[in-house]
Parts: structure tokens; C-alpha cells; sequence
């Protein structure tokens, strides 16, 4: 008596990444770089601001990195890498023209669809504003035809001046018609704004926060006080998004590192709609 | 056997033992005896399954292979309770006398270290292997409890349903082949009638068996829990199940269930779970916790893995799947420090998300109650004791009775 079993058609393992190229690497600060890369074969499917996903540099590792644009203006994917392990520091160190593993995209966007008519804020932290840029710049594509127009306001902090992501970039947002407010934790010689964190700043947001909407994105503890003050000044809960992260290793649901509570941060966020049971969440230490 | 949500994979086509033409396929209950059981394990590997079931190494009941009823640990029993595990051997000839090894089907569903691609060093194309690396033997269990059957089912939720099914679980689940063996003798480790898993078997098995041993001497009750496990009867002496069988049955089951001694009260566990995050409870049992990760290497659920990529100049680059624990400090890595530094935070997720919030993840609890966990900790630590110790110390407001019962 002979099984029926039979071998099939070769699958790819979805922990197999897809082949791309360093196209471009341009540094952003002392320790960030952003990579452009261009698909070095078959392409990942398109990735939406707020997703991630899960980088290789090859015989060192993988690690999970934010979409930093918005690829469906057919721009080629950027990733903005920061070298805080082995595996970012091997993708900060990649030259261009070599190869690195893509797999993804992962997780929940932004959602800037559902954005189109409402006055929006954006804060971000540090690193935070990365997965945020693509939003951004969605955001300021909306159509002007729009009467009267959305508001689009960006609160960005960082720890120095040196170390604010995408300078040039966010300055000129200001000139797209974005209200742009800047601050950082500790001044340097030549720094004329404010310093404080970022929260410090949301009474100057020139929006009506109680029918705006909030992305936000940052250091845990950023987005706690973040969101906490914006509901104390009127904004809806549920208006208020926020990008999450613990280790990934999968980005499908597989390996378990991504736990939080009763989620999985691959498959139910990172981007999840606050509220109290966010709240709560994030209120219990080392969870 | 029900594989709801497996996607339709053309990789494989499922492993079915065709009734040989003309042999007619007996129904069930049915019973076997001594002899019969040895043609059921010759059936299923002349069918082309490599068979595992219980053997006895190193002081232990272990999955092994498993040729002919010599290879089943005939006469051995268990002794469990929380850091202990006793093998003794008796004259009375039992061969599923005891209770549950350290080992599960995870071992071979999900296997402590495999590879999923390599490719050659220099930046090669990486080539998919894993589920594309050909067909391996499916696999058939032989006496796996019914525990063992309920955390294959948890397993299939998790690994089988995620957003992306794993390829390799699901081509070596769909290919597996379940004969439980119903348990007349649980540990003093076991508390699956708590988490409805045992010590009877329900559901999701291709046979089920019970050892029966009364007056009417050494039989073995035989139930089909699907198509393949039929067919496998054909052409083995088998016997219309009698009154008298189905009662000896019923008294074995009824003896396992009077032989439990721990329990877990389960009522609106995942809400106790929830509103005692701070409950000194936690400081106190990570005192004793070595967060060894003992308990999640014997648990038949626990499903984390760590992925690796490994580089050498022989064989180019390899991305390794390890199985990894909630109690490594690496395990919540996040740069460049872990969010759950301390023992207490381990053992809370470990115990919070086995027990709670396994439910909102994959609709289900994490835990079957085979006892593994108590009994492979060092120091003894008791899942059933903390969670009593939790209920006895609640800190929350009660849940509204509708909530109850989660
Ligand atoms: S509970 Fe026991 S087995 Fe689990 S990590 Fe702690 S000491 Fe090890
Ligand atoms: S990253 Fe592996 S389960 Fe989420």
C-alpha cells in the first residue's frame, strides 16, 4: 500500500525574503540613514504609510523597520534605519548597488484614506517621525479643492538639534501649507526654538483639536502623555492613532516575540486607535 | 479531521490510507485485542507513516519509533507532582499506565530547530527550502493523551490560522495521524478535566482508544474520529463493541477523573488575569522562578520561536527557526534593552498570556492542563496554585455576572 503524498509545487517560505537593491542611502543624522531600494527581482506588494517591514542584511539578520514614504506615488520603497543593533548597523553600513532581503509589508497603516476632510495633527518623536514622513506628505497631497481646506499640523521633538530627522524636508512642509512646530530636550549653541518635549507644545497647535484627528508616533512613554493630554484638551479618543512596536521577528504571527497584552503588535498594529483599553495597556509596566 | 481555515495548499495531497479493495472497513466502537493493536502500528507504517508513540529512555516516557507493541512501555507508571517525575515499572502489563511525558507532538509539528531558507554566501538569491525541501514522512502518534489532541488543536489555531499559515506546520498537521489513547491513570500533575481537554477524548483524533482491563480480561475499545482512522481498521481483527465495553470504558474514564487532584478555577480567568497585573503575587513566585524557560520547553502549546540567520563559509547563509521562551531576557529585545527585564514581568506574561489573553489572540485558552509545566520546573512552581493564590488575593472589582465563564 503506497501513500499519496506527492511533492508539489516549491513554496516560499514567508520567511523567505525578496531580493531588493540599495538604490540610494542618504545620512540623516549621526547614527540614522535613509536606504532607498529598488526590487532586485519580484517586487514586495505595495506597502501603505504606518506598515512595516522586515529587512535583511544578509548573514547578519533581520530586523523590522518602518515604511518612511509613501510608496504609491511610485516612489521606490524608503526605510530610515537607525544603528542601534548588529543588523541595523549592518543596514546602515550597506553600500549602495549591494543587495539586502525585503518581506512584507506587515501590519495596520495609518489609515490617511480616512483622513481626506479632517484637520489633522501629527507628533512625532525622534525616530517616530520616520514611519510617520509618508503620512505626511499624503496628508499635504490632499485636495485643495476641498472647501475649506484641511489643516494639517506636524509637532516633531527630538533629543537634540542635531539629531531632528529630516530637517530640510520638514521646513518645507511649513512652506506646503503645514503648520510645522519643532522642539528639543536639550539645546545647542544656535538653536533658536523651543526646548521641552512635546507635549509642551500642543496648546500652540493652531487646530481645533476637539474635530481633529492625531497621529502619533514616538517613544512609548511620548505617546502615553501624548494622547493623554490631547483627550484633557478635548479630542476624541478614538480620533487619536498611535504606532506601537516590541521585538518582531516574524511579522506574520509565527514567532510570538511581538506579545503585548491581548495583542500581537505584528498582525493587530503596529497603528492601533486609542482609547482606554490602550490606555490601560499601556499604563502597566514592563508589559 | 477538521482543519477549518488551513488554506487549500496544492504542496501536498493529503495522506489517506485507501481501503484495500474488497476489505471491509468495520464500525465503531469496535475492540481489538494484544494482537490487533500490533497490526494497527504495522497498518499504519506499511501505509507509510513513521509511527511515534511512547518509549521508555532515560528514565522517562519519551516520543520515540515505534515498530511493534514490544517498543510501548508495557508495566510503566508515572509518579508527577510539582518538580517531580518518577518512571516505575510493575508486573501488571499496562502498556498506557501512566500519565504524559515531557515531550509533545509541538516536537515534531514544530520542531525545536529547523531551517526555512539558505542560500549561497556573497548575496545569492536566497532559495526557499522548509516546505519545498520534499515531502517528509507524515507522521502518525500512537497513545497520545487526549490532552495532547486538544493542544494539537490549539496549535492548528495559531500556527495553522495565523495571517500567514506556516507552510511546514501545515503540510506536517495535515499529514498527521492521531490515535489517542484515553487515560485511566492521570498524575497528580494533571488538571485537564479544569481546562475541558480530558482525561476523555472528544474530538479531533483519528482513533481513539481506551485500555480496558476488567473481568473479561485485556481489550482495547476502538472509536473512529474520521475517515482515515476507519479505513486503518480494515483488515484487522476487530470486534462489535458490547455493552460491557462501552461500560468498562466509561469506568475507566470515570476512574481518571476521580484520580485528578488539581484543579483550576477558570471562571472569568482572563479578567482575574487582567485586573491583577499588580497583585505582590507576581514578586512573590519570581523569587523562586530561575526563568529557566523549563516550563515553556515541555508545554505542549507554547509556540515561540527565535529567527536566526547563521553564516558559514561551507554552506553560505541559513535562516534558522529555534523555538525560543517568554523567560529568555532577549525575548522582548527592543533597542537595545528588554521590556520585561525583571522575573516577575516573564512569569506574568507567561502565565497572563497562557491563561488570559490566548483567548482575545487566538480564541482559545493556551493551556490544556497536562501538568508538564509543574512538573519539569526545578523548583516546583505550580501553574494551578498561583492562579488560586491570585483568585484568594484579588485586587479588582468583581466582573459583571454576564461576563462570566470566559
Ligand atoms: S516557572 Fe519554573 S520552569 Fe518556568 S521559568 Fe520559572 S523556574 Fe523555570
Ligand atoms: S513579529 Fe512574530 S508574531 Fe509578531
Amino acid at each position: 500500500m503506497v501513500l499519496a503524498v506527492e511533492a508539489g509545487p516549491r513554496t516560499r517560505h514567508p520567511l523567505t525574503p525578496l531580493l531588493y537593491r540599495l538604490a540610494g542611502k542618504r545620512r540623516e543624522t549621526e547614527d540614522t540613514v535613509t536606504l532607498t531600494l529598488e526590487p532586485a527581482g519580484e517586487p514586495i506588494p505595495l506597502a501603505r504609510p504606518g506598515q512595516f517591514n522586515m529587512l535583511t542584511a544578509l548573514g547578519v539578520g533581520e530586523v523590522a523597520i518602518s515604511i518612511s514614504n509613501d510608496p504609491a506615488v511610485g516612489e521606490p520603497l524608503e526605510h530610515t534605519v537607525r544603528a542601534v543593533g548588529a543588523v541595523s548597523r549592518a543596514l546602515c553600513q550597506t553600500a549602495p548597488g549591494q543587495v539586502v532581503g525585503v518581506r512584507g509589508p506587515f501590519g495596520t497603516a495609518w489609515g490617511v484614506r480616512e483622513l481626506l476632510h479632517s484637520d489633522v495633527l501629527v507628533v512625532a518623536g525622534g525616530i517616530g517621525l520616520a514611519p510617520l514622513r509618508g503620512a505626511v506628505r499624503a496628508l499635504l497631497e490632499r485636495s485643495p479643492a476641498h472647501r475649506p481646506r484641511p489643516q494639517l499640523a506636524v509637532v516633531v521633538g527630538a533629543r537634540t538639534p542635531e539629531q531632528l530627522l529630516f530637517e530640510e524636508e520638514v521646513l518645507n512642509w511649513q512652506h506646503s501649507g503645514a503648520h510645522v512646530l519643532l522642539t528639543v530636550d536639550t539645546a545647542r549653541p544656535g538653536w533658536a526654538g523651543p526646548v521641552g518635549v512635546v507635549t509642551d507644545l500642543l496648546g500652540q497647535v493652531p487646530l481645533d483639536l476637539t474635530r481633529s484627528s492625531a497621529l502619533v508616533c514616538g517613544p512609548e512613554i511620548m505617546i502615553r502623555f501624548t494622547a493623554r493630554a490631547l483627550v484633557r484638551q478635548g479630542m476624541r479618543p478614538e480620533a487619536i492613532r498611535i504606532s506601537l512596536e516590541r521585538n518582531m521577528q516574524c511579522g506574520v504571527g509565527l514567532c510570538g516575540h511581538c506579545q503585548l497584552g491581548p495583542w500581537l503588535i505584528c498582525r493587530d498594529g503596529p497603528v492601533f486607535t486609542y482609547g482606554e483599553r490602550v490606555e490601560s495597556i499601556l499604563g502597566v509596566r514592563e508589559r | 479531521m477538521a482543519l477549518d481555515g488551513f488554506p487549500p495548499s496544492e504542496a501536498r495531497a493529503a495522506s489517506a490510507i485507501p481501503a484495500a479493495s474488497g476489505v471491509p472497513i468495520p464500525p465503531t466502537p469496535c475492540t481489538i485485542d494484544r494482537a490487533g493493536l500490533g497490526s494497527l502500528i504495522t497498518r499504519l507504517r506499511e501505509g507509510g507513516y513513521r509511527t511515534l508513540g511512547p518509549t521508555v529512555a532515560d528514565g522517562a516516557i519519551v516520543l520515540g519509533e515505534i515498530d511493534s507493541i514490544a517498543d510501548l512501555p508495557q508495566g510503566w507508571h508515572d509518579t508527577q507532582g510539582p518538580g517531580t517525575y518518577r518512571l516505575t515499572s510493575g508486573e501488571d502489563g499496562e502498556l498506557f499506565g501512566w500519565a504524559v511525558g515531557p515531550q509533545s507532538a509541538k516536537r515534531e509539528l514544530w520542531p525545536p530547530r529547523s531551517v526555512v531558507w539558505r542560500a549561497a554566501g556573497g548575496g545569492g538569491d536566497p532559495a526557499p527550502i522548509g516546505a519545498s525541501e520534499g515531502p517528509k514522512a507524515p507522521i502518525a502518534l500512537v497513545g497520545v493523551r487526549p490532552c495532547e489532541v486538544a493542544a494539537i488543536g490549539i496549535l492548528d489555531g495559531v500556527l495553522g490560522r495565523s495571517p500567514v499559515p506556516d507552510p511546514d506546520f501545515v503540510a506536517a498537521r495535515r499529514d498527521l495521524f492521531v490515535c489517542t489513547v484515553e487515560c485511566g491513570r492521570p498524575s497528580a500533575s494533571c488538571f485537564c478535566e479544569s481546562m475541558g481537554s480530558g482525561p476523555s477524548a472528544e474530538s479531533g483524533f483519528d482513533l481513539a482508544l481506551t485500555e480496558i482491563r476488567d473481568a473479561d480480561g485485556e481489550r482495547f475499545l476502538v472509536r473512529a474520529g474520521s475517515e482515515r482512522g476507519a479505513a486503518v481498521l480494515a483488515g484487522i481483527r476487530t470486534l462489535p463493541a458490547e455493552e460491557r465495553d462501552l461500560k468498562a470504558r466509561e469506568a475507566v474514564v470515570a476512574g481518571a477523573r476521580a484520580g485528578l487532584v488539581r484543579r483550576v478555577d477558570t471562571a472569568s480567568l482572563p479578567h482575574l488575569l487582567e485586573r491583577n497585573l499588580e497583585n505582590p503575587r507576581w514578586s512573590e513566585v519570581a523569587a523562586r522562578c530561575l526563568s529557566c524557560g523549563n516550563c515553556t520547553q515541555v508545554c505542549p502549546t507554547c509556540f515561540c520561536v527565535s529567527i536566526e540567520d547563521v553564516t558559514d563559509v561551507t554552506t553560505g547563509i541559513e535562516r534558522h527557526r529555534r523555538w525560543a521562551s517568554c523567560f529568555e531576557v532577549g525575548h522582548s529585545y527592543l533597542h537595545g534593552g528588554a521590556v520585561r527585564p525583571s522575573t516577575r514581568a516573564r512569569y506574568r506574561q507567561w502565565l497572563t498570556h497562557k491563561l488570559g489573553t490566548w483567548f482575545e489572540q487566538f480564541g482559545t485558552s493556551g493551556c490544556v492542563g497536562c501538568g508538564r509545566c509543574l512538573t519539569w520546573c526545578p523548583v516546583g512552581i505550580d501553574l494551578t496554585e498561583e492562579v488560586a493564590a491570585l483568585r484568594a488575593s484579588d485586587v479588582g472589582n468583581p466582573v459583571p455576572a454576564g461576563e462570566r465563564g470566559v
